[in-house]
């Protein structure tokens, strides 16, 4: 369900809504309030009040030309600081040195503010063109009724209305009191993409330069006067109690405030120190003595976790997800089979988790690097007994998300802390505290079975066993279905296709991860490798075989139902292959693999090729990775390639990095030291080439992560004719 | 709480902290320059990068009592007035940040890095940069950058 698009549509059709009001904005900060008295009216402005033109949500022009654009979506380093603007301002006319933009700051008016799933650009692409067109076209008529000439007469072009015969200009800056007294159009004509001048251009980072001079200011950063700082000592099991501490020696530490018990989804399970600087609160922390009641997950390990998915990949299947023809029979016959695993993986942005909060007089105000503000106005809400309209979320920019954001502990935290000593508080993770209480991606299990007759695939077997993000808050959940992507859907032509899922208790905190169904993909990736091999047949050749005849497949979600384009999929496969040199020979140790995904869901289709060299102690050297994607309409070029990078670089992390472990309970790793991802001497070249396209525009914040371990892995096999079927690899893979 | 006087950014700065504060937190809390950041505490991530005397010190290690009154403390405030350094500049004709947060680290590692080795082969830059961690993988874009800045700041 498209909700942004939808919102929008209805709010077309109350037109007091609408109809704008000649605001009085108090300068350009951070927020923008409409009183609902002014609503509908015009206010009666005193001259010397800085006012604006301020059609929409997303929009403010002042009277010297400067063009606000709001950004209702997270930024993370995707770019949709710069991307989101860029199609309102292209479609405003809009001159792009006067665009400053803005985070916006939580408020309905912006519908979904809740940012993840790749979809920042395809679900703001229409809404965001429409708010920048239909400014453009009440600035063009405020002029033509200035020059007493008829709209048609006159054209936008980079921030004036000009006059077609005079070609006398008026700048947006002069226009702003007349523009506010237009009525809203409710279908403005939109450009036609050979006008776009900033659309598919490679448009600079906005910000760019704060970043360079370090004046970017993320949530650590964040400060408000009289804020204390909170360094969190919490229980090492989760679902664990506290059952006594002792801060008397923490609370000696110069600087210290308070120190207090603090609560974890409700129970006592931690304690924080807060004082009036950083150090003091990390210093006092380790002098703190604490008595834990471990509880049940104490016992938990993940070598029993293992054990436990593979008994039930091998027991009755919970649930039969698909079952064309009859897999089972076929596969009583001469098969082959494989267990592909994946274990857990934490988020490791580089910023810790962190949050400013501020409680006061029944309302909470939140500073923090935020994906979904909406969990986080629930979550506060209900930890300091308020309702969530009376919780503000100030949006900071973000030192990494990756799905890590979207949940609203850091924020519960310290609004729990802010209401209980009564000051703003900043809660600050330790490096340690973020690997440790994460949200995973889970761990998984796939049992892969494939029967081969006259060379070609007849029947597939799939079963899939790991712990359920939604199972994770509700054991009857029905699993989330991004979870089963890259194995439900596969559009390919063997007859007998079954997919089967088993669940299992998740005994730690599941979340989102870049394209969660990563390991999904890596999975039926590899396996189609296998049995390309089985039948003789080129890896590429055999994925082209099996998807058969350009067409749209259909595939229902709940009451959403995507195509699955065949003719996109094969084509970027065909790309990445041509641009790789698919086929022409490689020396002794190194080997090319591929792989693709049609990450239909989000209308992006990404095919890559891996280029590796194995050493003869197995170091395993990724030298290349060609990345062909098919995005529909392109918005940024360059940040296209730069989010194709990142997710390669993210998933060569899952696939030559390290893995997140349970001993008695707790997670075993600590930092980047025993955790370890991608390093600059570990990265490939990437280069990618991105299909022309005139379809919607696709996401890519996700779609370039889940190709790059199977076409790895698969290079592998080519290189030593080793499967490796466990992730992180080592070179422990290779002996014996 | 000791008094302590340190030369950052080309200014003298007092400051009143714990013997023990890290560099960083002088640095952050103290002084509110926040564009050195915490990543790790460790020393691990590299996204703490400051100069003292021009080399590239991880400012989560050193205790402020550990600094020479008269060392020259250099932080990416400090770098430029507005960015005109030669590796400011190339970090954004290449396009390098995504999330930025480790770019600061990034580049006052690479500066380091350029002001001692003039003409770098690529395995001494990704030697150089290999402890500053970026999980938006930036690295390639680093890499160019890095060149980049070496061809100019040879001139």
């Amino acid at each position: 369900m498209n909700e942004l698009s939808d919102e929008v549509k209805n709010k077309s059709n109350r037109r007091d809504f609408l109809k704008t009001s000649f605001s009085a904005a108090a300068g350009l900060v951070l927020a923008f309030h409409v009183p609902s008295a002014v609503r509908g009216q015009k206010a009666a402005v005193s001259p010397t009040i800085n006012k604006t033109f301020a059609p929409n949500a997303w929009l403010e022009i002042a009277a010297s030309g400067t063009v606000t654009v709001f950004v209702a979506l997270a930024e993370m380093g995707q770019g949709i600081r710069t991307s989101l603007p860029m199609i309102l301002a292209d479609e405003l006319e809009a001159d792009w040195s006067k665009v400053k933009v803005i985070n916006a700051v939580s408020d309905p008016k912006y519908g979904r503010m809740d940012t993840g799933g790749s979809y920042s650009v395809r679900d703001s692409w229409l809404p965001l063109r429409k708010a920048g067109a239909a400014a453009r076209e009440m600035l063009i008529r405020a002029a033509a009724e200035k020059w007493k000439v008829r709209p048609e007469d006159c054209f936008a072009e980079k921030g004036f209305v000009v006059n077609k015969s005079t070609k006398k200009r008026i700048g947006y800056g002069e226009l702003i009191e007349a523009a506010s007294r237009q009525s809203v159009p409710e279908n403005p004509p939109f450009k036609d993409a050979k006008d776009f001048r900033l659309i598919g251009k490679n448009v600079s980072n906005v910000d760019g330069l704060e970043i360079v001079t370090g004046r970017a200011v993320y949530g650590f950063d964040f400060h408000v006067p009289g804020m204390l700082v909170a360094s969190v000592e919490r229980c090492p099991v989760f679902g664990g109690k506290l059952v006594s501490f002792d801060g008397s020696e923490a609370e000696k530490v110069p600087g210290v405030r308070h120190v207090v018990e603090m609560t974890l989804f409700g129970i006592p399970a931690a304690v924080a120190v807060i004082a009036d600087n950083t150090w003091a609160a990390i210093k006092a922390r380790g002098l703190l003595k604490i008595k834990w009641d471990e509880g049940e997950n104490a016992k938990q390990n993940s070598a029993a976790i293992s054990r436990e998915f593979a008994a039930k990949a091998r027991a009755k299947e919970d649930e039969v997800l698909r079952d064309d023809g009859d897999a089972v029979a076929a596969l009583q016959t001469e098969k082959i089979e494989a267990v592909y695993e994946t274990p857990y993986l934490a988020h490791a942005c580089l910023e810790t988790q962190n949050c400013v909060a501020q409680y006061k007089d029944g309302k909470c105000e939140i500073w923090g690097p935020i994906q979904y503000p909406s969990w986080v106005q629930g979550s506060v809400a209900r930890t300091c007994g308020i309702k969530p309209p009376d919780v503000t979320v100030h949006r900071t920019l973000i030192g990494g998300g990756f799905g890590r954001r979207i949940l609203p502990d850091y924020a519960a935290e310290a609004a729990q802390l802010s209401k209980k000593v009564n000051a703003p508080v900043q809660v600050v993770w330790s490096r340690e505290d973020d690997m440790k209480n994460d949200y995973y991606r889970s761990a998984s299990y796939h049992l892969l079975q494939a029967s081969v007759k006259d060379k070609k695939p007849f029947a597939w077997r799939h079963r899939m066993v790991f712990p359920s993000i939604s199972g994770s808050y509700d054991a009857k959940a029905a699993t989330e279905s991004e979870s089963l992507w890259g194995a439900l859907e596969l559009p390919f032509a063997i007859p007998n296709f079954r997919v089967e899922y088993s669940r299992v208790q998740p005994e730690t905190r599941l979340g989102w991860w870049r394209a969660t169904r990563m390991p999904n993909v890596f999975a039926t990736e590899c396996f189609l490798d296998e049995i390309a091999e089985k039948c003789g047949t080129d890896p590429l050749e055999f994925r082209l075989r099996l998807l058969e005849r350009d067409r749209e497949v259909k595939i229902r979600e709940a009451n959403v139902t995507h195509n699955l384009s065949v003719e996109r999929l094969k084509r970027v496969l065909k790309l990445a292959a041509e641009k790789a040199g698919w086929g022409k020979p490689l020396p002794k140790g190194r080997g090319r693999g591929i792989a693709a995904h049609a990450y239909f869901d989000v209308g992006t289709y990404v095919a890559q090729v891996a280029e590796v060299t194995v050493n003869d102690d197995g170091g395993v050297k990724v030298d290349r990775i060609i990345c062909a994607v098919d995005c529909g309409t392109v918005i940024n070029p360059d940040t296209v390639a730069a989010q194709m990078e990142g997710c390669v670089v993210y998933a060569l992390s899952a696939v030559l990095g390290g893995e997140i472990t349970l001993e008695n309970g707790r997670i075993v790793q600590n930092s980047y030291r025993d955790y370890p991802v991608l390093q600059i001497n570990q990265m490939p070249l990437v280069e990618t080439f991105i299909v022309p396209s005139k379809e919607p525009p696709g996401g890519v914040g996700e779609p370039g992560v889940p190709p790059t371990a199977p076409a790895v892995v698969n290079a592998i096999f080519a290189a030593t004719g080793k499967r490796l079927r466990r992730l992180p690899i080592s070179a422990g893979d290779f002996s014996g | 709480m000791k008094n302590f006087l340190l030369k950052i950014n080309g200014k003298k700065q007092k400051v009143a902290v714990e013997e023990d504060t890290p560099l960083l937190w002088v640095l952050r809390d103290a002084l509110r320059l926040t564009g050195t950041k915490f990543g790790c505490g460790l020393g691990v991530c590299g996204a703490c990068t400051i100069h003292i005397d021009g080399k590239a010190v991880r400012s989560c290690q050193i205790a402020v009592s550990k600094i020479n009154s008269k060392s020259t403390i250099t932080t990416i405030e400090g770098l430029s007035k507005n960015g005109e350094h030669p590796v400011q500049k190339a970090w954004l004709a290449e396009q390098v940040p995504q999330c930025g947060y480790c770019q600061p680290g990034q580049i006052m590692q690479a500066c380091a890095f350029l002001a001692a080795n003039k003409k770098p082969t690529e395995a001494e830059i990704d030697e150089a940069m290999k402890d500053n961690i970026c999980r938006c993988g930036t690295y390639q874009r680093i890499r160019k950058a890095v060149r980049r800045a070496a061809l100019e700041m040879k001139e």
